[in-house]
């Protein structure tokens, strides 16, 4: 049990298992809103789910609907449970803010040397710390 | 991010829900770019309102969203001619989902104006200096370059949150140290009407997201610097120039600046090449659009006069604000009469209206760098003398 500072981005607290990518992610183009599968070729992440993971990536790109795309992701049941950007944007931070998807960034520790997809974290970002469960 | 003793209340939700939601944005928003305090704002523009644009997941959005706006707030350009949007051929299933969208609007107290140009509105006066917190780039670029006034180019959600909450983060545009010049454009030769848009277009795509101060041989009117700035926003990304002795911050003694580091040249050769499709007769355009931005009482004046005892021969559309043509209706009847339309509460570029020609002649910068994208149509740039003779086939 290890926990990481990072700065709050969007308030609450879920656990799941990391998927992680080093590509950023336009929600809009990136992926499909009613699944939550990368549909889009190029990205590192493509034909993965993203439903119910922590979700760890540099951060988003892209249009601005993008945060209303995470918005539709949640209402279908197809969001991550977390997300953790490296430095987030304005467009992932209002999508996770308007769905309620914990939302942290900035680790004390950087997140791609110590997790790995499949780990199984918490990310409590009330408090402002992830911990790797 | 420093909160009052109030904001901190509605952060841990004691003003209900979507407030709480609403003050998260703006302080996260905050913290991302460095921000001390939110801010008041005077007015708010919300963007992000054509269905062609933020679909179902917007609509779901902005309908689960309970409370009142705090401040004046005025709407982008919708899909279609709220009114009247038969006319120009709009699907009725789209237009359900439009009309869903602005009601929607109007339960949070927002006002069904749907405008690029609330500067023109009553009750939307714009003072130097004044904070706000306005989304579509030309407003943006218009109130910060030609009015003074200081807003940072907000996405939909975060007016809507500055709209709601009456507040701001205060950084970026905001902070009079991020609105010194850092591009000298200088244009050695005389312009006007519609050189300023193909100017814009050219110095857009030079300047990226720089803040240019333009040294210019003609003194531009303020419909003139609409034009110049609203392409400077679509080819780069510009949302605040300055004109030395024209614009009110840089005439401001108080106003301290260097002179920007880096200068560049604009020769009247790239502005023609601009025009250099309107110059072929055998180049036709099957569609040609005025109003963008929205037309002011002056430019429906003057289509009004260039148009007066002609007929058009094929679809010409004018865009302008609801509450504009309803000041001018004799303008619009003008207008009217030769048989071009006078569209309100949308555009040619937010609106699927278009999609099914092949050629629009425009004469707006702005327009010249988006339809060929948004729409799928190729795209001509002529002044608004030209854009009438093509439209009433008398070129």
């Amino acid at each position: 049990m290890r926990q990481i500072k990072g700065r709050i981005i969007a308030r609450g607290s879920a656990s799941g298992k990391v998927l992680m990518t080093k590509d950023p992610i336009s929600f809009l183009g990136n992926i499909n809103p009613e699944t939550g599968v990368v549909v889009d070729p190029d990205h590192e992440l493509f034909g993965k789910s993203i439903k119910g993971a922590v979700l760890v990536f540099p951060q988003g790109k892209g249009s601005t609907v993008g945060s209303y795309v995470i918005y539709q992701l949640k209402k279908n049941g197809a969001a991550p449970a977390a997300i953790i950007n490296s430095e987030c944007e304005p467009i992932v931070a209002v999508g996770a803010i308007i769905s309620e998807i914990p939302m942290i960034d900035k680790l004390d520790i950087n997140p791609y040397d110590v997790l790995k997809d499949g780990d199984d974290v918490l990310v409590n970002s009330a408090e402002g710390f992830i911990e790797i469960l | 991010m420093y909160l009052t003793k109030e904001e901190e209340k509605t952060l841990r939700g004691d003003d209900g829900e979507t407030l709480r939601k609403m003050i998260e944005i703006l302080v996260a928003l905050g913290d991302i770019y460095g921000a001390d305090a939110l801010i008041p704002i005077k007015s708010a523009q919300v963007s992000g309102v054509s269905y062609k644009t933020i679909g179902d997941a917007g609509l779901e959005w902005i309908s689960d969203l309970k409370g009142a706006v705090k401040v004046p707030t005025v709407l982008n350009p919708a899909g279609m001619d709220m009114n009247n949007w038969e006319r120009l051929g709009i699907d009725p299933k789209f237009a359900a989902k439009q009309i869903e969208i602005i009601q929607a609007f109007g339960r949070l107290g927002i006002e069904p104006k749907c405008t690029c140009t609330p500067y023109y509105l009553n009750g939307f006066d714009v003072m130097y200096k004044d904070h706000l917190a306005w989304g579509e780039s030309s407003a943006i670029s218009f109130s910060n370059s030609v009015l003074g006034a200081r807003t940072n180019r907000e996405g939909g959600p975060s007016a809507l949150a500055a709209a709601l909450v009456g507040k701001t983060p205060d950084y970026g545009y905001h902070k009079a140290e991020n609105r010194t010049p850092n591009l000298e454009i200088r244009v050695g030769f005389e312009t006007g009407g519609s050189d300023y848009g193909a100017l814009g277009y050219i110095a857009g795509k030079l300047a990226g997201n720089k803040i240019p101060l333009f040294k210019m041989n003609s003194v531009p009117e303020k419909d003139e610097m609409k034009m110049l700035g609203a392409a400077m926003a679509a080819s780069g990304a510009v949302a605040l120039y300055h004109i030395d002795g024209v614009t009110p911050e840089i005439k401001d003694k108080e106003f301290v600046y260097e002179k920007p580091a880096e200068s560049i040249v604009i020769d009247r050769k790239e502005i023609e090449a601009v025009y250099e499709t309107s110059g072929d007769p055998s180049i036709i355009s099957d569609i040609v659009t005025i109003g963008c931005p929205h037309c002011s009482k002056a430019e429906l004046q003057q289509l009004a006069d260039l148009l007066e005892g002609k007929t058009v021969v094929k679809e010409f559309w004018i865009f302008t604000s609801r509450e504009t043509a309803e000041q001018n209706a004799d303008l619009v009847k003008l207008i009217e009469k030769s048989g071009a339309k006078v569209v309100c509460d949308t555009c040619m570029v937010v609106s699927p209206a278009a999609n099914s020609f092949k050629r629009m002649m425009v004469n707006s910068g702005k327009a010249y760098a988006y339809v060929p994208s948004m729409c799928g149509l190729a795209a001509t740039y002529g002044t608004a003398e030209r854009c009438v003779k093509e439209a009433t086939g008398v070129v």
